[in-house]
Formats: C-alpha cells, sequence, structure tokens
C-alpha cells in the first residue's frame, strides 16, 4: 500500500545508516533520521510501532543501497545519483542502521515530543508526526472557529464525523487524540468525560 | 699456531719490507710457546719471524690468512701485544712448525716495545692488501682461489679484471664481515668462561664499525646520565637524524618507523622506546625543527615544525570527492603514505566536518561530509 513515498538523498547516502561519531555531524545525521521516520509513518498512517518492526522496515534497511566506488552526484530534484566506472561492476549492498543506531533515533524522537513508549521495556512506541500539543492547538482552534466551545464530543465525532472531514485531525488514531486532549487538558481548555459508550470531551 | 710455515726468511721479488721489531714473543692462543725472542718483520706480503738466538729457525705466516687484528695494551709486568686472528690452514701448506693447534688466533708480545707503529703498519698493509696486486713466486700460495698476478690490460682481459675486483670486494666485505662475527664469538667466550668483563679495547673495536653504519658517538646513559640531561641531548642527536627521511616522507613519519629508523642507525647502545618517546617529547621545547604529535587515538608521530596536517585535510578531502568514497588502503595507495598515516590524515578529516564515514561489513569507507554541505 505503500503511495510512491520519497526517499530523502541521505537514504541512498552509505554514511546515513552509520551512526557519526562526529558531533556535528551526528546532529544533522539525527535531524534528518528523525524527519524521514515522522514523514513515513505520515504517509503510512502508521501511529504506533515495534522495535521488531522498524528493524525489520524499510524505513531503517535499504536493500537496494549501492556502495561502489563511482562519482557521487547530487541532482539539482535532490536525489543521489552515483555515476559508475564501466571497469566496474555494480556492487549492491545492504544499507541497514544497527540497532543501537534505531535506539538512537526512537530517543531523538521521543525527547522532541514525537514519540512515546507503550511499555517499560521499551519494545513497542507510539509515533505522532505532530506532537500532541500541536493537535491540540489545531482541535481547539476548529472547535472556535465553528463556534462549538461548551459543547460535548465522543471521540469518535471528533476524527471521524463529517463536520471535520476537512480537517488535518480527521481520521487521527485514538492514541494521539487522547493525549491531544490530555494537553489541552492541562490548559485547561478541554476536559476529558466519560459517555455512555466510551469516552468524550467538553470544550472550554 | 699451525698456520706457520718454514721460511728462509728471504724476500721475494716484489715482496718489501715495511717494518721489523726486535724482541717480540709469539703466543699459541693464550699458552707460552718455545719461541720467546724474535725478531718479527712485516713485508708487503708475510709476517716472519726468526728467532733471535737462532736464525735458522724463521717461520711465516701470509697476511691474506689474517682475519683481523686487535690491540692489547700493557699491563703491570706486561708488555703490549698485538692480537692476529686467522683463517684456518688450507689443506695444502707447507710444514711449519706445529702440525695442528686448537687456537685460531696467535699473540705477539713486544717486550722491547715497539707495538704501537707495528700495529699501525699491519693494519695498513691489511687494508692495502698490496699482495694481491704485485705478484710473486708460485711458492708464496694463497689460500683463497687463483693468482692475483694480471697485468693490467684492456679489452677482453680489462673485462676479466675488473670482474676480479668485483670479487675482491666481495671477498673483502665477507672478510670485514668474519671479523664481526669473530670479535662476537670472542666476547661471547669470554662472557661464557667468565673471564671478566669485555675489554675497553673491545668496545672501541664496536664503535669503530657504527663509524661505517651511521652514528659515530651514540648518546649513551653513561656519557649523559639517565634524566632530563641525556634525553636533551637524545632530543638534538633525533633532530640531527631525523630531518632527511621526514622530508624523504612528506614531513611526517609515525613513531614507530622513527624508532626503526634510530635504532638502525645505532646498531649498538639501542635506544628504549621510553627514551625515545621522552626525548620527542622535548623536541618542540628546545625549539627543534621536528615535534612530536599524539592523535587522538594515541598514534604517536613526528612531524617538520613546517608540516601543517591540518592542510594536508584539505587536499585530502579533494581526493576522496574525486573518487566518490574511499578507504584507509585506497587512500593511502593513491598518495603514496602509508596506511597508518593515511587513517589518522582521513580521520582528522573527519574530525574537523570535512570528511563523514560509511561502517559496514564491507569495510570502513570515508566520503565527503553531504550531511554538512547539502541542505
Amino acid at each position: 500500500m505503500a503511495m510512491s513515498f520519497e526517499w530523502p538523498w541521505q537514504y541512498r547516502f552509505p554514511p546515513f545508516f552509520t551512526l557519526q561519531p562526529n558531533v556535528d555531524t551526528r546532529q544533522k545525521q539525527l535531524a534528518a533520521w528523525c524527519s524521514l521516520v515522522l514523514s513515513f509513518c505520515r504517509l503510512h498512517k502508521q501511529s504506533s510501532m515495534t522495535v521488531m518492526e522498524a528493524q525489520e522496515s524499510p524505513l531503517f534497511n535499504n536493500v537496494k543501497l549501492q556502495r561502489s566506488k563511482g562519482h557521487l552526484f547530487l541532482l539539482p530534484d535532490s536525489s543521489l545519483k552515483y555515476l559508475w566506472r564501466k571497469a566496474e561492476g555494480r556492487q549492491q549492498t545492504e544499507g541497514k542502521l544497527p540497532v543501537e543506531s534505531i535506539q538512537i533515533v526512537l530517543e531523538e524522537l521521543r525527547k522532541k515530543g514525537n514519540l512515546e513508549w507503550l511499555d517499560k521495556s521499551k519494545s513497542s512506541f507510539l509515533i505522532m508526526w505532530r506532537r500532541p500539543e500541536e493537535w491540540g492547538k489545531l482541535i481547539y482552534q476548529w472547535v472556535s472557529r465553528s463556534g462549538q466551545n461548551n459543547s460535548v464530543f465522543t471521540l469518535y465525532e471528533l476524527t471521524n464525523g463529517e463536520d471535520t472531514e476537512d480537517e488535518e485531525f480527521h481520521g487521527l488514531d485514538e492514541a494521539t487524540l487522547l493525549r491531544a486532549l490530555q494537553a489541552l487538558q492541562q490548559e485547561h481548555k478541554a476536559e476529558i468525560i466519560t459517555v455512555s459508550d466510551g469516552r468524550g470531551v467538553k470544550f472550554f | 699456531m699451525d698456520r706457520f710455515v718454514w721460511t728462509s726468511g728471504l724476500l721475494e721479488i716484489n715482496e718489501t719490507l715495511v717494518i721489523q721489531q726486535r724482541g717480540v714473543r709469539i703466543y699459541d692462543g693464550e699458552e707460552k710457546i718455545k719461541f720467546d725472542a724474535g725478531t718479527l718483520l712485516l713485508s708487503t706480503h708475510r709476517l716472519i719471524w726468526r728467532d733471535q738466538k737462532n736464525h735458522e729457525c724463521c717461520m711465516a705466516i701470509l697476511l691474506s690468512q689474517i682475519v683481523f687484528i686487535e690491540e692489547q695494551a700493557a699491563g703491570i709486568g706486561k708488555s703490549a701485544k698485538i692480537v692476529v686472528h686467522l683463517h684456518p690452514a688450507p689443506p695444502n701448506k707447507e710444514p711449519g712448525p706445529f702440525q695442528s693447534s686448537k687456537n685460531s688466533y696467535i699473540k705477539l708480545s713486544f717486550k722491547e716495545h715497539g707495538q704501537i707503529e707495528f700495529y699501525r703498519r699491519l693494519s695498513e698493509e691489511m687494508t692495502q692488501r698490496r699482495w694481491e696486486n704485485m705478484p710473486v713466486s708460485q711458492s708464496l700460495q694463497t689460500n683463497r682461489g687463483p693468482q692475483p698476478g694480471r697485468i693490467r690490460a684492456v679489452g677482453i682481459v680489462g673485462i676479466e679484471r675488473k670482474l676480479e675486483e668485483k670479487r675482491k670486494e666481495t671477498d673483502k666485505n665477507i672478510s670485514e664481515a668474519k671479523e664481526m662475527v669473530e670479535l662476537s664469538k670472542s666476547i661471547a667466550n669470554k662472557i661464557k668462561d667468565k673471564q671478566g668483563d669485555i675489554t675497553e679495547d673491545e668496545t672501541i673495536r664496536f664503535k669503530s664499525y657504527l663509524l661505517s653504519m651511521g652514528i659515530a658517538n651514540p648518546v649513551t646513559r653513561e656519557t649523559y646520565g639517565s634524566g632530563t640531561q641525556y634525553h636533551m641531548q637524545l632530543a638534538k642527536q633525533l633532530a640531527g637524524i631525523l630531518q632527511v627521511p621526514l622530508e624523504e616522507r612528506g614531513g611526517i613519519m609515525s613513531l614507530t618507523e622513527v624508532y626503526c629508523l634510530v635504532n638502525r642507525a645505532r646498531g649498538m647502545e639501542l635506544l628504549s622506546p621510553e627514551d625515545l618517546v621522552n626525548a620527542c617529547k622535548m623536541l618542540e621545547a628546545l625549539k627543534l625543527p621536528l615535534r612530536l604529535r599524539v592523535f587522538d587515538s594515541g598514534v604517536m608521530v613526528i612531524e617538520l615544525q613546517s608540516h601543517k596536517e591540518e592542510e594536508m585535510v584539505a587536499s585530502a578531502l579533494e581526493t576522496v570527492s574525486e573518487k566518490g568514497s574511499l578507504t584507509s588502503e585506497e587512500f593511502a595507495k593513491l598518495v603514496g603514505m602509508s596506511v597508518l598515516l593515511a587513517k589518522e590524515r582521513l580521520l582528522l578529516a573527519e574530525k574537523m566536518g570535512h570528511l563523514c564515514r560509511d561502517d559496514s561489513v564491507e569495510g570502513l569507507r570515508f566520503y565527503p561530509n553531504l550531511f554538512m554541505t547539502q541542505s
């Protein structure tokens, strides 16, 4: 079901799959990884993942990574191309980010607020391409815009109701939604309540 | 003592007398023998000893049979001596005073002095080897190869002569090597028999060999003691030895390379790694034209002061960019450096942010740091 996902140029750059020892370089590298993970999960509508799944996913495995010596060209469309020398054949090898490095990327995402561990043993996680606070803000803006303060909604209505079809948060997964509402709750802009068949929220 | 042959004592045609000395006693190895008072004659070809009391008793050895000679200084109640180490006697040797002997050397004791001058002349004859160029009669046989009695000529004979000279050179080198071997054997035996310390003479002899191999006067702990003074002197000596080798190697050498080079030149009184490092640590302080540098990895190098490793990094980046990516080995080969130093340069480039790495099962490769240059 993967639509044509546009891999960033780093994905074809072999050093991307080695954790860089130079601190400044590493910073750039990790930023690129975080960005890639979020856009990948966003496109594939993946809100949670296990570490095992991550290891096997094309996200951290570029099976078509080419390592052979060749001239490196960065094309205007930001894709990376190798120009092969005729004498040397292609050498197709895997680009695989080692699991320790995957852990470091995930930790980066957690620090930025885009990831939450779902269990103590850190085997699965919630991945939010927008931070809960950001979602909360969007939801509250819609509520205010449509003059629906002091209204009560079920969670389902918010993410799957007709009224929210044009909104970005339409189709948002429940786990992320809850966290978004919890963030609003912190700001006293909403309150999570129990309704007849589940949970709902009241906006202020 | 079995190398001597009876002789009339008369010199042959083309054989010239160099020096003679009365009052010389001969020892067979360390043993006193009956030949206790004689006149020793040195010619261009032979060493001749004639008994002072009985002129009929006259014997000689060919100079070509001498491996090398040593001086033994006079002591209390002891005359100065010359020790003459000899090649084994040839099988077809003429009769002499002894048919066999367990010793490969004799001693000449100068009871009426004259040892110094005699030694000097004998050394000269040994060096010049005039017996090889001056043909003598068949009765004086050398114990090696064909007769050295060729006349200078051109053409084929000239070529043959050149070949002959080359062979002699080789023989000379071999005999010099033999000297070393004999000397070290003699020392080893002395140590084994616990006959006391290595004599000063022998130390001097060793040092004279060092002249031809490199350092005339190695800075030793004896001369300068252990401690800063020693290391300072050593540092100065190192600066002298290493200047040219460093220039030949692009201004930088690993400390292991330096260690090997320096100790090879010294031959004896080798430097310990510790002493080398301590001396190198003083190079910069003493404002010498080289310095010690330690990379993050712990690798230590000696650099010329004029060498700027950081500038070399810029050219390294160019080289890597041209090729797309390089391993340390590939880079070393391209640039003509040792792999160790090549790796250090690439690591420095990485540290400075110019390169980044790809570490996989295929090995460690360096790429231009596109993380920084591309946005």
